[in-house]
Parts: C-alpha cells; structure tokens; sequence
C-alpha cells in the first residue's frame, strides 16, 4: 500500500484544489448517487441552495405556533373567569388604554374586571411562565442534564427562605419580593462558589482548572437542603403565619398587580435577551464541555454567564409568584420533543410556551374550584405531567415505526 | 508545524508525560504509538490545551500558550477518541459546530458558513446527511463527519486521537486514505495517535513510539517498527513481517502455545 501512495497522492493533490471535474481518488461510499449530485453541485446549480434542514425557517415556524398559542391564552385568560367578558369588550378596553385611541365605550364593570383584575394576572403569569421555563431550558442546556430546572442551583430554596423571614418577622408584604429575590440569588451565588471551589480539585484539564458540572450540582442540592431545612425550622417555630407561608411556598398569582408586573418587566428582559443570544452556544455544548473547550469556547465562562442570567430571570419570577413547580422542566421538554432539540428552538419557544402555559394553568386553577382558588402548582403538575406522557408517549411510537 | 519541546504534564504525582520533545512539519502526517497509558492521548490534549501541562509548545512559529481559546481553535481541530455525537442533531449542525472559533459571541453562522460546511459535506461523501439525524447514520458516516467538522475548523494542524478506533479494517483503510488525501490537498499537518501498528507504518511518515510519557523511538516507519524495540515497549512478543512488496505488518507472538 505504500507503494500506492505516491500516484495517488499526486493526483489527489494537483486535482482538487485547481481543477474540479478531475477528482481525486475517493472512498468507496462515494461511488453511490450522493457523490453524482456533488459532483453536479460543484459544477454548476450549486446542491447547498436547497438544505434539506432549512433550520432558520423550522425555528421560525416553531416561534410562530407558540406565539399564536400565546395569543389564544392571552385572550382565554381575559375572557374565562367568575363573570364572562366578551371578546368585543375585551378588543374595546385594550383600545381604550392606548395612547390615541378610537372613541370607545365598555360598560364599567367590564373594564374594571379586564383591566384591573384580569389582565395584570396574565401580563403576570406570562412574565413568570416565560422566566421559569426559559430558565430550565437554559439549566438543562448548560448542565446538559435533562433532569435539570430552574430551581436545580437553590433558587426556589432561597427565595423561600427570604419569604419566611419576612412573614415570621411580620414585616412589611412589600419587602416580600425583595427577600425572595435575594435570597434566591444568594442562594445560587453560594452554590456556584462552593461548587467551583470544590471542583478544582478534580483533575479534568479540559475545564481549564474550574468546576466540573457535576460538583456544581452536588453543591446546588447541599446548599438546597440546609436551606429548606432552616425554612422549615423558621416556619414550625412561628406556626401562627403558617398558613401564609405555606400559601407562598405553593406559589399563585392571585395577587397579581400591574405594579409587579412592571418590577418583573426589565428582569424577563435582559434575563430573556441574555438567553436568546447564547442559543448558539448552548447548541456547541451539546457536543460536551470538553469537545466545546476545543471549539474554542470558554466553557466555565459560559457557564457562569448563562446561570447569572437564568437566575436572576427565575429569583425576580419566584419573588412575585411564589414557587411555582414543574413549569420550568416539562415546557422545554415539550418543545424539545415537539419542535426540534436545538436551543435556538428550544430556548425562544419554551419562552413563549412557558408564558402559554403559565396563563392556561392560572385559568384552571381559578376555574375548576367555583369558591376557591386551586394552587397553580397543582395544576400545572395535574396539566403537564399527563400531557408530557402523551408527548413522550407519541415520540416514541414514531421513533419506532420510523 | 508543531514543535514541542520537553513537555511534562503530571496527574497528581504521576507524571504522564515526561519531557517529551517532537517535531512535526507542515504538511507532515506523525503518528504517536505506544501501549496503553504511555501519553498518546495526553499528549494531543497538552497541544490542544485541554490539560495543563509545562514545557514549550510552538504552533506554526506562535507559542501555544499565548494563544486564547479562540485563537487556539483556528489554528488546531481536535478530534477525540470518542466523539458525543447528539442523536437528534442534524449532519449540517453538527459541521456547523466546526465554525465556531470563526464566530463572534453572539454571531450566528452566515451564508459562507453553511456553504464551507455543505461543500465539506460533499467532499465527504455526506451530501444526503446534511438533513439527517446523527442518530441514524453509520459508524463510517459518523466518523467522515467528525472530520468534516474538523475540516470546517480551517485549522491547519488537525490532531486525532484514535480516528479508526471504532471502524472495521475496510471502513479504516478508508478512513485514513481520505485523511491522507485531505492532508495532502489542504496541506495539513496531522499528529494522531493510532493503536494499529500496521496501519501506522502504512500511512505516517513519522512514527513516534511513547513509552511510560516518554519518547522510546522517533524516525521513518522501517526505523521504529522493530522486533525488540516494540516487544519492549509493548511488553509482550511483538514480531514485524516484511510483505513481498515492502510493507510492514506488526504481529504479536502468543506467549505459550496454542493448545492443539
């Protein structure tokens, strides 16, 4: 054979790089049709003008459905309750607080209901939706574990923690949000420094020195449980506000205002732009930090970046609406099962799907019970755990017969 | 060109590479052999940067070590042994991971982009792969793709790490023909580590035997490839047989008699 090599070599170095119709000797595979279209595409009509994977057009068909799902929650969320609206008032109201409206005239009490009442709920349980399964899908991406949510890191740990204080110390409801907010993030910035300073001692070079995931998560349910643990003690000693504790805990947004839907806004902003961007990235590490390192990414950098944004999206969301379960681990699985396994789908669409979801479960949770209000993370696990079965289900069944 | 000069790269107290200096030329095609253990793997990882190592690393006359990681990727592609292959991604997404070190931070790939990575296809032989899952395609296809990915790196010093590994000796032969061809069209340099002694000797032009993160022979095929320096590194009879038109193939003598 290397007796062969010469002759081979000299055509295969003078062809192919002057001279395209002379091709240097090739693999056997590519004697098959494949190669006649190739050799065709470098010719000519170039083959790559028609990608059988039009990827930008798939995610943007994925985006379209889900914004028109969340178009259709929207209204169901303003339309459904106690005292039916309809659509006509709804459309006037909504005219009615723009800026240079049409002259419109909607009966009170409906505007009351629609503007006060329903709407800042499903502004809200949009922003919430958006953040907690914006925050899983980017969780499971930069673990790259599927079992990964939002709260993996101690979030919701912290955040409850916060809240508690703030209830047993009878201080004021408006600094309700701002424990919670600090206590999630501060839970997580504890989890991430021990996590890294306990990973340095393991040896994988390909991390450049830092933090194996593995011990980041480790880390994530220590900090989680010595967390819930001194919640749990908070709440037992002052059982007189336990009622109000456990009702946070459970999460709602049956306090929803405007004003925290405004506080929520910047947060779901950046944290959501953050995200979006890093959809490429979050796509190069699926081929594992070791091989993305050599791609010329800065994993632990990434890492860092992606868990700060996350965070701070999922610890404004918590503060406002208590801990909303499930939300943040079934909506990107759904997608991802659904729409396609890229994180440019995966990340825009759980957004906007996380935001659906979140109003759809709200409407049963205020509908289902005629006196009282179910809690959201009931519903969501009541709604989603089936649905995403069926998901699963119908996946496999195609895999198979494919 | 890669010139690595006395590098030592310990885990823990054991050193696995001690002071190992190579040189490999521009368009040159060095493979690193050795038995289990001996560094072939550490080695690639020091060059790629992926393990902490001391000692001179010289890249196309740059210091490696001045290099960011960015910088670092466009001028190596990094195949390892056991590449992850998502299941669900398709062929084209998984060559377009190769732009990366060419992409900003929040870039996404351009029109040039997926045209370098669809001609790659097509010079592999996986123009019909472009839309497919990786789950679906062969252990041939997926390793012509790894390359492919490499390729559209751009990078002009590829390093392999046991690019054969998972292949039958057809699809391996394959393989190392189209590595050869790709070498010698792009004038890459490639450093790669192959367990098959015979097929070491057939298509590098160097061989580089490690032993214990150590050179024990570097020079021509017909220099390495011998009785007593292979049973010695190796650890086991290892006998090299000269074909009647010049090639070597490697054996390994069994060390009691078969029983009849």
């Amino acid at each position: 054979m290397r007796s062969r090599l010469p002759t081979r070599s000299v055509g295969a170095a003078s062809a192919a790089p002057a001279d395209p119709g002379v091709d240097p000797p090739r693999l056997d595979e590519s004697h098959d049709p494949s190669k006649a279209r190739g050799e065709a595409g470098r010719r000519g009509g170039p083959a790559w003008n028609h990608p059988p994977a039009a990827r930008p057009g798939r995610a943007a068909l994925a985006v379209l459905a889900a914004t028109a799902v969340l178009l259709v929650a929207v209204i169901a969320g303003i339309a459904i309750g106690p005292v039916a609206v309809p659509l006509g008032a709804i459309a006037d109201t909504l005219a009615a607080h723009l800026p240079w409206h049409p002259p419109v005239s909607v009966p009170p009490l409906d505007s009351a209901i629609i503007w006060q009442i329903r709407l800042p709920r499903v502004v809200l349980g949009a922003l919430v939706g958006s953040m907690l399964a914006g925050g899983g899908a980017a969780y499971q991406g930069v673990f790259r574990n599927p079992l990964a949510d939002p709260y993996l890191l101690g979030v919701a740990a912290g955040a409850g923690l916060g809240a508690t204080a703030v209830i047993i110390s009878g201080g004021s409801l408006a600094l309700l949000p701002v424990a919670a907010f600090g206590g999630g993030v501060a839970a997580v910035a504890i989890t991430y420094s021990l996590g890294a300073r306990a990973g340095q001692h393991n040896d994988d070079p390909a991390l450049h020195g830092a933090a194996g995931t593995a011990s980041i998560l480790l880390a994530g349910i220590a900090v989680a449980a010595l967390l819930t643990a001194a919640q749990t003690f908070l709440q037992q000693a002052h059982s007189q506000t336990l009622q109000s504790v456990y009702a946070w805990i459970l999460g709602g947004l049956s306090n929803a205002t405007w004003s925290q839907a405004w506080l929520l806004t910047p947060y779901v902003l950046v944290a959501g732009l953050a995200l979006f961007a890093h959809r490429r990235l979050l796509d190069v590490l699926r081929v594992g930090e070791t091989e993305a390192g050599a791609l010329g990414v800065n994993v632990p950098r990434l890492r860092l970046v992606v868990v700060i944004a996350a965070t701070l999206g999922v610890a404004a969301a918590v503060s406002v609406s208590g801990l909303i379960g499930f939300v943040g681990i079934i909506v990107p699985h759904i997608v991802r099962l659904t729409a396609g396994a890229s994180y440019r789908i995966i990340v825009p669409v759980s957004m906007i799907g996380g935001a659906a979801f979140l109003i759809l479960a709200d409407i049963a949770a205020r509908t289902v019970q005629p006196d009282t209000e179910v809690p959201i993370g009931v519903i969501t696990a009541a709604i989603g755990a089936p649905f995403f079965l069926f998901v699963l289900r119908s996946r496999r069944a195609r895999a198979d017969a494919s | 060109m890669i010139g690595v000069d006395d590098l030592r790269v310990s885990f823990g107290s054991t050193a696995a590479l001690d002071g190992v200096s190579v040189r490999v030329a521009t368009g040159e095609w060095v493979a690193l052999i050795g038995p289990n253990g001996a560094g072939k793997t550490t080695m690639l990882r020091a060059i790629a940067g992926m393990a902490r190592s001391a000692g001179g690393i010289v890249l196309d006359g740059r210091p490696a070590r001045q290099l960011g990681h960015r910088r670092l990727a466009r001028l190596i592609a990094y195949v390892p042994q056991h590449p992850v292959l998502p299941p669900e991604m398709t062929g084209l997404d998984y060559v377009l991971l190769g732009r990366t070190p060419h992409l900003g931070y929040f870039a996404v790939e351009s029109g040039a982009d997926r045209r370098i990575c669809l001609e790659l296809l097509d010079r592999m032989a996986l123009a019909d792969m472009a839309g497919r899952r990786l789950a679906t395609m062969s252990g041939g296809e997926a390793q012509r793709l790894v390359l492919a990915r490499a390729l559209a790196q751009q990078a002009p010093i590829l390093l392999l790490d046991e690019p054969t590994s998972a292949l039958d000796l057809g699809r391996r032969v394959d393989a190392l023909e189209l590595i050869d061809e790709l070498r010698r069209e792009r004038s890459l340099t490639v450093l790669s580590a192959i367990h098959d002694l015979t097929l070491a000797g057939q298509f590098a032009d160097r061989l580089v035997l490690l032993r214990s993160g150590r050179v024990a022979a570097d020079g021509e095929p017909a220099t390495v490839l011998r009785d007593e320096l292979l049973s010695d590194a190796f650890g086991a009879g290892v006998g090299v047989l000269r074909t009647t038109n010049g090639e070597l193939a490697v054996i390994s003598h069994r060390q009691r008699q078969a029983a009849r």
